[in-house]
């Protein structure tokens, strides 16, 4: 049943990134995305991580993606011709795109076992069983603290210093887009 | 052991989507398209850091509000760029924009 489940979102997340770049009215593309991130949204919570899931429509769905339709209307694009490349372009995308997914298809090869296999012939790791004690350190956490409460303890000890970093990127960035979007540059 | 039943397929998923973004980044013209199109890129990434945050840790959820702060930060100078773009070109088809072109 899970698996279904999984294959369902899966399958509703390609269709939704395909017709994203497929349509040619960007409001509808960006309708098509929205789709796809709450099927991502919705694997999320399958794969256990259900606080990731929420914040990912809290923040892509609710936030980013309302502002891309903000400026498509405020733009007024709606009526745009087709804006495909030429068959130039197409070809040599095929082509990258093909390779890229070769390359990427690889990793479905990447399966727990045989990762363990793997460390299990580097010096260090005598027991495959110990190889992924953080994850098992992860879940303990969250079987202690709440979901909430497993994220935010290394978020606030180990990466502070990149947490307030990105303090310091937001203040920039809306300081960038307050500028950038002033009558005169 | 964790319940890993899902990290290949999940990886395979990321795959695909990372290469419809790369594609949509080489096909269309539309600014506002690409843009999305590099959103889509970085779900993908952010279905790969949760997939292996089920046998590496909490470190990957972590990488992944990273890339969400980042994407949004992103999100705000680009759609600014644009709408400033647009502002002095009347489009935003990516043909028209060639100041940088010698």
């Amino acid at each position: 049943m899970t698996q279904f489940v999984f294959y369902l979102f899966a399958f509703a997340a390609v269709l939704g990134g395909a017709m994203c770049i497929l349509q040619r009215n960007p409001a509808v593309s960006a309708i098509w995305l929205m789709s796809t991130m709450f099927s991502l949204a919705a694997i999320y919570v399958l794969l256990g991580a259900e606080l990731i899931g929420i914040l990912q429509i809290l923040v892509y769905v609710g936030a980013i993606l309302v502002v891309f339709l903000f400026v498509i209307m405020l733009l007024n694009l709606t009526h745009a011709s087709t804006d495909m490349r030429g068959p130039g372009t197409l070809a040599a995308a095929i082509v990258i795109v093909g390779l890229l997914v070769v390359e990427l298809a690889a990793l479905w090869q990447y399966t727990p076992r045989r990762l363990a296999a793997d460390l299990a012939q580097a010096p260090g790791f005598a027991d495959p069983g110990t190889a992924f004690a953080a994850g098992e350190l992860t879940r303990q956490a969250t079987a202690a603290q709440g979901v909430v409460g497993a994220l935010a303890t290394p978020l606030f000890q180990t990466y502070l210093v990149p947490f307030e970093i990105t303090s310091i990127l937001l203040l920039a960035a809306i300081i960038g887009a307050v500028v950038l979007a002033k009558r005169r540059i | 052991m964790a319940d890993t039943t899902f990290l290949g397929p999940s990886l395979g998923l990321s795959a695909i989507l990372f290469s419809l973004g790369v594609a949509g980044v080489l096909l269309r013209r539309n600014a506002i398209v690409l843009f999305m199109c590099v959103e889509l890129m970085l779900n993908a990434v952010n279905l790969a850091f949760v997939a292996l945050a089920q046998l590496h840790g909490a470190s990957g959820y972590i990488m992944v509000l990273f890339v969400m702060t980042v994407a949004a930060a992103e999100a705000a100078v680009g759609l600014a760029i644009i709408l400033a773009i647009f502002r002095h070109k009347q489009s935003v088809d990516l043909q028209n924009i060639n100041l940088l072109q010698g």
